[in-house]
């Protein structure tokens, strides 16, 4: 505690010597008298709350009942752990009740209330009038009936303390290097806080809890149980289900009886066995009291003139010990009193809370077991880690949640529980984050600058900066800043963002439903335009569909691919509608070159034909050859002029590593030569490469085949990923990914032949084609549409679309072409291979 | 490519035939060059041409290669957006170069500025 002076008689928050306050005489002083009664969280915040609102209206009396200033109560735990100083959990101190123009009588306690002469008296003898009354006297600790735990004088015997005040906390500061062992009574909030704190100081810990588990307002039994083990594991002893019925000593505390017979010893006692509200002051003065003052809406007592606010107050049959409802109080009461909103009234709160209690994360919201029979509950209990989540969602809207051991969850859950925001279809999003992709953090957490969009370098603080600066939409602040332009693995993070950033305040993005952004269509929509006007080239969509009929340059590609999937070989085919890497069949590289990848189906090649492609490079000086991800062979830095005649000469067929489409099969060795394989991978992989090559899509498939579960050819993490278990069966794995995002793929089916491999692949294929956005990769589609229902649909057919989707995939298959033996003898446009740059010598990039 | 010297339109600018508009399908670009600099020229669907500096100015992409509607120009490697208004960047790159270009009996007409050589 350093050099500061923590002398048992120190004011906290007092104010130096010699300064006085003039008051102006009272009779001369028109304005209304507003008294509080308690200088705690509520009853500062009020006065806070009124003087914010331009409270100089009132004359202002504040009666604490403690000689201090007022201080952070919730702080009390971190000052018995020594993690804080008690000067650093001070509000206001009296010189900010001074320069406020507010009377702090501070130390003085109010014994009764004269509600027909509208007057309080105090205990040093003084009767102050009133026009408003506020009482915020929040609550005491409660000690329970025990032999022995008060000496003759009624007072607690030496060595048991009370936890709820600075005075309490620093007795008990002040024991600690005398004491050695320590009881705790009370195994809720306050109690697991003295424990942990009290062992700090290297005292031994006991707990005793009269009810069957740990926090047991809070928490349900099994997140008590593992709460339970985690504190054991600091090692703080606990004694559930058990009264202390008796405290040994006679002139001070020895130690504690329980009831059932057995005795701890110990040289400290704290009691935080609950509280109670501090009601007596309004019993004696005639208000009504049940477990709480009694408050209507308006916090008003049943004299008009008389208010209750905080752990005093019982409202709508509630009495709240927490601070956030008691701030909601200050709130609403100042509304009231100051006229600012007279209408003001307040409804109750949905308390969340989150704190650290005995080293474990603990957050708690709403109710926290189901209560109706069509509640949803799910839990999830990792007792061994100390993990216990839970949530309860009634009609679709979260209601409770309580996380221990990980509150990770906790920003998004708030929300949810706040303001009722829509859930995620599946539960278990709400309490772990599946890796496929979607953010790990809570967004409102994460720093602000740290970076969300990777690829345009964008961070959370440029984002925020956007929303701030005007943009009403995720997709102006996508325009804007160009997050998620890039790969757009963080598109679904950077909404989240804008959403939170704007705080509700985000205009619906009409856009956000288009397929393509130059067509204010969705794309069920778009794609029965396009039927029932037979249009066949994408110049005639916009013709007919595009507001004034105008064409936009990031639409063409998205309807090219559309259009290729609704009319196959009756497409009427307009290069400039292509991506330049479909114009010219190879992938565009940053110098402007191309690569060029050659069909090699599974994998699978031959000496003859490594040796044409090793000619090919050579004649061609490629600058890199290079084996790709995709089990094929990539000839990289290719000049858009030399396209044509590299392809003749290689005399193989395009691998498609360009295009949003079917790209390549990665397959195992199988069983022909593998001793593990279960079955023949390699053909059934060069079989569907066959059948799928060049089919465009959305965005683009990877496919893989495994012999088994190895997976060596990485199939689980594929759009389409099928593994051989054996017996003739297979697995069909969907919505796999191992790029900017990492998803192990849903089992869609495991079916007996592979014939029926190559039908229900296609099938989700072209389901995939004709549902999915432009763009949006199986990993998104998959869990946006649910698996069940993709299962439905495809296994059982209950769409009945199933012929639908096979004839359409057939469709397509029948009107492939090689595109490179196509336009390499014939160019599709003048000057199709012509060189964009350079056409005069530029510096080249350096060649490995 | 033969590029010819036609009239001189002003006392800055040179005007080359830089080739044959039918060299260019409709909507999309080719790069020329037109007294020692390279254009990229379009000609869009509904007639216009337009001219611009070939390199994009983000990362030196072909701009010829890239995509175009009536408003702007997108570069192919990371889909800058330019206006063919005023060259101007719709999302935050420095903009390009335009040139005054026209149809002359077929023939593309480019006015660029001489380069010294």
């Amino acid at each position: 505690m350093g050099g500061r002076d923590r002398g048992m008689t120190t004011v906290l928050g007092g104010r130096l010597d010699g300064l006085t306050t003039v008051h102006v005489d009272d009779e001369l002083d028109t304005h209304d008298r507003l008294v509080v009664v308690g200088n705690g969280m509520a009853g500062a915040r009020l006065v806070e709350e009124v003087l914010e609102r331009g409270g100089d209206s009132f004359r202002i009396t504040v009666f604490g009942d403690e000689p201090h200033g007022n201080y952070n109560r919730i702080m009390l735990s971190p000052v018995l752990a020594g993690e804080e100083h008690e000067d650093d959990i001070v509000l206001n101190s009296h010189e900010w009740y001074a320069d406020n123009g507010v009377t702090l009588r501070a130390g003085t306690r109010v014994e009764r209330i004269d509600t027909a002469a509208k007057q309080v008296h105090a205990d040093d003898g003084t009767v102050t009038p009133y026009d408003h009354l506020v009482l915020a006297t929040g609550s005491y600790s409660f000690i329970p009936p025990m032999k022995g735990v008060r000496d003759d004088a009624g007072e607690l015997l030496p060595g048991v303390y009370g936890f709820r005040t600075i005075d309490e906390t620093r007795a008990m500061l002040d024991a600690v290097g005398r004491c050695r062992r320590a009881v705790v009574m009370g195994g809720g909030l306050l109690g697991l806080e003295a424990a942990r704190a009290l062992q700090g100081h290297g005292l031994q810990v006991e707990l005793v809890h009269a009810a069957p588990y740990l926090m047991n307002v809070q928490l349900d039994p099994e997140a008590g149980a593992i709460l339970k083990r985690s504190v054991e594991s600091l090692g703080i002893a606990v004694h559930l289900d058990v009264f202390a019925t008796e405290v040994l000593g006679g002139d001070r505390v020895t130690g504690v009886g329980l009831a059932d017979g057995r005795q701890l010893e110990a040289d400290l006692l704290v009691v935080a066995a609950g509280v109670r509200p501090n009601s007596d002051l309004a019993v004696r003065s005639g208000l009504e009291v049940q477990r709480g003052i009694v408050v209507d809406d308006q916090l008003r007592t049943e004299d008009p003139d008389v208010y209750a606010i905080g752990e005093c107050a019982q409202h709508r049959g509630e009495v709240y010990g927490l601070v956030a409802p008691a701030w909601e109080h200050a709130k609403v009461l100042a509304d009231v009193l100051t006229g600012a909103d007279p209408d003001a009234e307040y409804h109750g709160s949905r308390t969340a809370t989150k704190l650290k209690v005995a080293g474990v994360d603990v957050a708690v919201m709403g109710v926290n077991t189901p209560e109706r029979d069509e509640d949803e509950f799910l839990v999830i209990s990792e007792p061994r880690r100390g993990v216990h989540l839970s949530v309860v969602i009634r009609d679709d809207v979260l209601v409770g949640a309580t996380l221990l051991g990980d509150t990770r969850k906790v920003a998004f859950l708030t929300q949810a529980f706040d303001r009722g925001a829509p859930l995620p279809e599946e539960r278990i999003r709400l309490l772990v984050d599946l890796s496929d992709g979607a953010e790990e953090v809570g967004v409102a957490e994460m720093p602000a600058d740290s970076q969300v969009c990777n690829c345009n370098g964008v961070s959370k603080g440029d984002i925020c900066g956007a929303v701030a600066g005007g943009c009403g939409s995720v997709g102006e602040v996508m325009d804007r800043t160009r997050a998620g332009k890039g790969c757009g693995s963080c598109k679904s993070l950077v909404k989240q963002i804008v959403e939170w950033a704007a705080d509700g305040e985000l205009t619906e993005d009409p856009a956000a439903s288009w397929y393509v952004p130059g067509i204010p269509l969705p794309k069920p929509e778009l794609v029965r335009a396009i039927r029932e006007h037979e249009l066949r080239s994408v110049s005639a969509v916009f013709a007919l569909l595009a507001p004034d009929g105008k064409d936009d340059a990031k639409s063409k590609m998205g309807l090219t691919s559309l259009l290729r999937m609704i009319w196959g070989a009756e497409y009427a085919q307009e290069n400039d509608a292509k991506f330049i890497n479909d114009r010219v069949h190879g992938n565009i590289q940053r110098d402007g070159t191309f690569s060029v990848v050659p069909q090699m189906k599974g994998g699978v090649t031959t000496p003859a034909q490594l040796r044409r492609i090793a000619d090919v490079a050579e004649k061609y000086e490629v600058p890199m050859v290079k084996v790709t991800g995709g089990q094929r062979i990539d000839l990289l830095g290719v000049r858009k002029e030399d396209l044509p005649a590299m392809w003749a000469d290689l005399g193989m067929p395009s691998g498609y590593a360009y295009g949003k489409s079917f790209r390549t099969v990665k397959t195992c060795v199988g069983s022909d030569f593998c001793r593990f394989g279960l079955d023949d991978s390699t053909q059934l992989g060069i079989d569907l490469e066959t059948r799928f090559q060049g089919i465009e899509s959305p965005a683009k498939i990877k496919m893989a085949v495994v012999g088994c579960p190895r997976n060596c050819a990485e199939a689980y993490v594929k759009d389409v990923g099928v593994v051989a278990v054996g017996n003739g069966r297979w697995e069909v794995y969907v919505g796999g990914a191992a790029g900017a995002s990492v998803r192990k793929g849903d089992l869609l089916a495991t079916v007996d032949s592979p014939e029926a491999v190559t039908t229900l692949a296609g099938r989700f294929l072209q389901y995939y084609r004709e549902n999915a956005n432009w763009l949006e990769r199986t990993y998104d589609f998959v869990p946006r549409i649910g698996l069940e229902t993709i299962r439905a649909v495809l296994l059982e057919d209950s769409e009945g679309i199933v012929a639908d989707l096979d004839a359409g995939l057939q469709r397509s298959v029948d009107a492939y072409t090689d595109p490179w033996g196509q336009d390499g003898k014939q160019p599709a446009t003048p000057g199709q291979f012509r060189p964009a740059l350079p056409l005069i010598p530029l510096p080249k990039v350096p060649v490995r | 490519m033969s590029v010819t010297e036609l009239t001189t339109s002003g006392p800055t600018t040179t005007a080359h035939v830089v080739g044959r508009v039918e060299e260019i399908p409709p909507g999309e670009g080719r790069t020329f060059v037109a007294g020692g600099t390279q254009v990229a020229v379009f000609r869009l669907r509904d007639g216009s041409l337009h001219a611009t500096q070939a390199a994009c100015p983000h990362a030196g992409g072909p701009l010829a290669d890239g995509q175009t509607d009536v408003d702007v120009l997108v570069c192919p490697l990371h889909l800058y957006a330019y206006r063919w208004a005023d060259g101007a960047s719709t999302s935050g790159a420095p903009p390009i170069r335009l040139f005054p270009v026209r149809e002359v009996d077929g023939d593309l007409v480019v006015e660029v500025q001489p380069v010294e050589v």
